[in-house]
C-alpha cells in the first residue's frame, strides 16, 4: 500500500484538510498484509474512541483523532506533547472500501482493510489428467 | 599590552545560546513542535515517554505508552526513583516479515526509572492505564508538602 502523506490525487479539497488550525502529530503506524486483507495498526495514545475519524475518500484513507492529557496540576517536566493525530494513506484498488474495520484499545487503532475478492490469491485446482 | 585570552568554548556556547534563543521565538513551552512532529514508535532512546506535574499533595506522571499489556505493567518507587516496567507486544506474530509494508511502532519489554521531583509515600501510590497514557498519582509525604509560615510583623 503506497503511502502519501503529501496528498495525492485531489489537491484543492486535501489543502483545506491539511491546513486546519491546530498542529497535528502523524502517528506511527504498523502496515502489513495477510491473505484476505491489509491492517494498519497506529499508535494513538490519549484518544478517547469516540475522537476518532477514519474515512475513505477516492483513494485516499485518512485517520484524525484528538488527544487529551489527563495529568492534572502543575507541568514541571515535560517530554511530549499530545497534539492532535492527522495521516493519511492512498489505497490501491485492491482494497473492498465497504467493508473497512476499526477497532480501538488501549490507545492503538487497528484498521482492517479487506481485499477484493478478485485480489485474494486464488489456488487453482490442478486435475491430472 | 593587553593579554586576551581567547576562550572558544564560551563562546560556542554564547552561540548556541544565542541559536536556542532564535527558535524560542517559534516554539513556545506549549509547542515543542521542532522536538518532535513525529511520536516515536521505537527511536527515542528512553521509552516511555513522562510528563510530570505537580500541585500541593500529590506528583503525577503520565507515561506515553499505547498498546502495552495491561498485566505486564510494573510501577515501583524506591528512595526517590520511580520505576515503570513492561511489556509492548508484538501486533502478531503470525506475519511474515515480507508482508510487513511499514514498522514504526516497536514492541518488547522495556524498563525507565525517574528520579521524582519531591519525596512521595510509597505505599499510597495510584496507576491507571487508559487509552493508552499510563497516569501515576504519587502522594507526597508530609515533610515534602509545602508549609506556610506565619509572618510575625513587629
Amino acid at each position: 500500500m503506497k503511502e502519501a502523506t503529501v496528498p495525492a490525487t485531489t489537491p484543492e479539497r486535501n489543502v483545506s484538510e491539511t491546513r486546519e488550525a491546530s498542529r497535528t502529530l502523524a502517528p506511527a503506524v504498523d502496515i502489513f498484509e495477510h491473505e484476505d486483507d491489509l491492517v494498519v495498526v497506529a499508535d494513538l495514545p490519549g484518544v478517547e474512541k469516540e475522537s476518532v475519524d477514519v474515512r475513505v475518500e477516492d483513494n485516499v484513507l485518512t485517520l484524525k483523532a484528538t488527544a487529551k492529557t489527563t495529568l492534572p496540576g502543575e507541568p514541571s517536566y515535560r517530554e511530549y506533547t499530545l497534539l492532535n493525530y492527522f495521516r493519511q494513506f492512498e489505497l490501491s484498488d485492491k482494497v473492498d472500501r465497504d467493508k473497512i474495520k476499526a477497532q480501538m484499545k488501549h490507545g492503538v487503532l487497528t484498521i482492517s482493510l479487506p481485499k477484493r475478492e478478485a485480489e485474494k490469491p486464488k489456488r487453482i485446482a490442478v486435475e491430472v489428467a | 599590552m593587553i593579554r586576551r585570552t581567547w576562550e572558544p568554548f564560551r563562546e560556542l556556547e554564547a552561540l548556541r545560546r544565542q541559536i536556542e534563543h532564535a527558535f524560542d521565538e517559534y516554539t513556545g513551552w506549549d509547542t515543542p513542535l521542532l522536538r518532535a512532529s513525529f511520536l516515536p514508535g521505537r527511536s527515542s532512546r528512553t521509552y516511555p515517554m513522562l510528563n510530570v506535574s505537580e500541585d500541593k499533595d500529590h506528583v503525577y506522571v503520565e507515561a506515553l505508552a499505547p498498546g502495552l499489556d495491561p498485566e505486564s505493567i510494573e510501577v515501583s518507587v524506591h528512595q526517590g526513583q520511580l520505576r515503570i516496567a513492561g511489556e509492548k507486544p508484538a501486533i502478531t506474530t503470525d506475519v511474515k516479515a515480507e508482508a510487513f509494508h511499514r514498522t514504526e511502532r516497536g514492541a518488547g519489554r522495556f524498563l525507565r526509572t525517574m528520579s521524582l521531583p519531591a519525596e512521595v509515600d510509597a505505599d499510597k501510590v495510584k496507576a491507571q492505564y487508559k487509552n493508552g497514557l499510563l497516569l501515576l498519582t504519587l502522594p507526597k509525604a508530609e515533610q515534602a508538602k509545602p508549609k506556610q509560615i506565619a509572618v510575625d510583623v513587629a
